[in-house]
């Protein structure tokens, strides 16, 4: 019994930390693009790796916070500009393409070892080198708080502070997406997402449209990533293709196109996989997977529960089934 | 659209009485002036228009059988597609062979697809654009133009747009009753039948109060006592100041409503004028029918199924 009350203890654990909510961010700002815009972007990581590179190599130089998170949403707006400029003009196949390799470039090129005195190289930053300008904004006294079943620290590195602020700010993106996308503004988007020759025949500037979504969902890329290394440390290769796969997934399976989809999907998609191999480890001995291969083993699953999502379900949880019926 | 209030719509199309019936005829009051347009499909010239004018405040027709170029014509002048005959920086034709267009005083050459919609010329496609995942109302209402909502900061802020929001959706809803959409107007758009998504595009062009409004093949695929109502609607848009180019098939509506007629064959315009008269031209014919010479375009028996008699008491 008190193993399964350990996967539950688990699952919600899970549900709360930081970087779940810095997963939620990122998802949110891939809705922008995807979602809402049409905008197949494949390198959402490389949004989130740059804006991680942007606030830890800018506070180890010695900014303040509240610079940091400039050099955070400056680097984001940034590298969506980079890629947007030559490639929104054309269709949007190439897009994919470009945000995959441009990714793919930060990643090497953070990862590279001549720069391993800027970005630490293949071995990364460490988060304690970075991590102390925002927890020295904690109002909390020191010590550790108890709500429900979940002791932290009140302000350490996974504690309390940073789950609030995180939190905080998954609910103000999300209300904001839902404030744009009511919008004249949205409407714009959502029609560039139909068929943005039509959005052209009645005189809108659907490149500048696409960029500032483009830009929108880049900045909460890079702010996803500045939450996910802050109680972490930056890895260039925790924050690469896989993790791109996993917001996408993420994304699909709370619904995309819906303002709460990528936020629920990111809680259930971490519990999801805690689940999985939580009951594998408790019902299978042993002997035929060990604990390492259970963790495996879940991921796998999760592999099969998106292919099953698609097939079934392909609007997500919370999308609307009446807009499938006639996808072009 | 300063001239077009000033001068009604009668005296526009008085003014094309003094109009020469051949190809490329100047128009007193030429609203659309096209000249050296050449677009290529590899060894396939589409299009290649030396000269053609069309006239403000009027409702101009362009016909042409199937792959005259019609289409590829609507999408040069509209930004859509660039002329092969585009000036280029190194090479390309000599100052007077390159192609250039100017609407309403304003040359185009270069003009992205959204300026020249924003400039006033407004289109459709012959093959509709419905915003299928938006509801009939949405898609009415990105029509409209100037929409302060649409700005990235403002549109934060609702209470800087709903007033305009408000206003258009009053504009929307006239429309769509006028179009026989209005039960619709909370339904996805790609729910619509064909012919109903013809009829929203249209309503959608409206919205802006285009000065010139240009129409691929409007009518394929209504049913013919909406036709009617349509054409009766298209031609109050042509009495209040709208200039209209449409492209279509149907001889019956190209005949009822059109106050001049322009024939495009192989790319080129071969005729142009009146409808009664084009169609009774040698060159009309042969582009059409080929080897059925006997039979008369303008022939009143097709006319006689149709019940349309307005044309005939306007042109007279
Ligand atoms: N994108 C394209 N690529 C290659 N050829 C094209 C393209 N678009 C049009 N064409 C060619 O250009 C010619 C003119 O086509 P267009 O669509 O303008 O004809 P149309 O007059 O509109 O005909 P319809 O009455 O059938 O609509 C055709 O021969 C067509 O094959
Ligand atoms: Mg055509």
């Amino acid at each position: 019994m008190d193993m399964w009350l350990k996967v539950i203890y688990d699952m919600s654990a899970n549900m709360i930390l930081p970087t779940t909510a810095a997963f939620a961010i990122a998802a949110i700002g891939l809705n922008v693009h995807f979602g809402f815009t049409g905008l197949l972007n494949m390198g959402q990581a490389g949004f989130m790796l740059i804006g991680a590179y942007g606030f830890a190599v800018s506070t180890i130089m010695g900014f303040p916070f509240w610079a940091a998170t400039l050099v955070t949403i400056g680097a984001g707006v940034l590298f969506a500009l980079l890629l947007g400029i030559p490639t929104l003009k054309l269709r949007g196949d190439y897009l994919a393409i470009v945000t995959i390799a441009a990714a793919e470039i930060v990643r090497m090129v953070g990862r590279a070892s001549v720069l391993n005195s800027v970005t630490g190289g293949s071995n990364g930053l460490p988060g304690e080198t970075y991590r102390n300008t925002f927890s020295a904004l904690s109002p909390f006294p020191d010590g550790q708080t108890t709500i429900l079943w979940f002791t932290f620290d009140n302000t350490g590195v996974n504690g309390w502070f940073i789950r609030i602020v995180a939190w905080s700010l998954v609910v103000i993106f999300a209300i904001l997406v839902w404030l744009l996308m009511r919008s004249p503004w949205g409407r714009v988007i959502k029609g560039i997402r139909e068929d943005e020759d039509a959005v052209r025949s009645l005189g809108k500037n659907v490149f500048a449209f696409k960029m500032q979504s483009l830009i929108i969902g880049g900045v909460l890329g890079a702010i996803g990533g500045m939450f996910y290394v802050l109680p972490t440390s930056v890895q260039p290769d925790a924050l690469g293709r896989n993790m791109t796969f996993l917001i996408w997934t993420a994304m699909l399976l709370g619904g995309a196109a819906t303002i709460w989809g990528p936020v629920l999907g990111s809680i259930l998609f971490f519990a999801l996989r805690i689940f999985i191999q939580g009951t594998v480890d408790i019902i299978v001995p042993d002997a035929i997977l060990n604990t390492q291969q259970t963790e495996q083993f879940s991921w796998i699953m999760v592999g099969v529960a998106l292919m099953l999502l698609v097939i079934f379900r392909p609007q997500g949880i919370l999308g609307d089934k009446k807009e499938l019926n006639f996808n072009v | 659209m300063s001239n077009a209030t000033q001068k009604t719509a009668t005296e526009a199309r008085a003014e094309l009485k003094s109009v020469p019936h051949t190809p490329g005829a100047p128009k007193p009051d030429a609203i659309l002036v096209v000249d050296n347009i050449v677009r290529d499909f590899g060894g396939n010239r589409a299009v290649d228009v030396d000269h053609v004018e069309v006239q403000r405040g009027v409702i101009t027709a362009l016909i042409g059988p199937n792959g005259a170029g019609k289409t590829t014509f609507f999408n040069l002048i509209t930004g859509f597609d660039q002329p092969s005959s585009a000036k280029k920086v190194f090479g390309g034709p000599s100052a007077d062979k390159a192609a250039k267009w100017s609407f309403n005083g304003k040359l185009l050459g270069n003009t992205s697809a959204a300026s020249v919609a924003k400039s006033g010329m407004v289109r459709t496609f012959q093959l509709t654009k419905a915003l299928s995942r938006l509801t009939v109302m949405q898609n009415m209402l990105l029509g409209a133009k100037d929409q302060r909502g649409e700005s990235f900061l403002a549109a934060f802020v609702k209470p800087l747009w709903a007033a305009q929001e408000k206003a258009n959706i009053e504009k929307a809803e006239d429309l769509l009753k006028r179009f026989k959409l209005y039960e619709k107007k909370d339904d996805l758009a790609g729910s619509l039948s064909g012919g109903q998504k013809k009829l929203l595009e249209m309503a959608r062009a409206l919205m802006s109060d285009p000065v010139m409004i240009m129409l691929d093949e409007p009518m394929a695929g209504v049913n013919p006592a909406l036709t009617q109502s349509l054409l009766g609607h298209i031609q109050s848009l042509r009495d209040e100041g709208t200039t209209v180019l449409f492209v279509e098939h149907d001889m019956h509506m190209v005949r009822h409503i059109s106050d001049w007629v322009v024939v495009m064959a192989e790319g080129r315009v071969v005729a142009e004028g009146p409808a009664d008269t084009v169609m009774s031209d040698q060159a009309v014919i042969d582009a059409y029918l080929g080897a059925h010479h006997d039979t008369d375009l303008g022939d009143d028996s097709l006319l006689e199924e149709g019940a349309m008699d307005a044309p005939k008491k306007e042109k007279k």
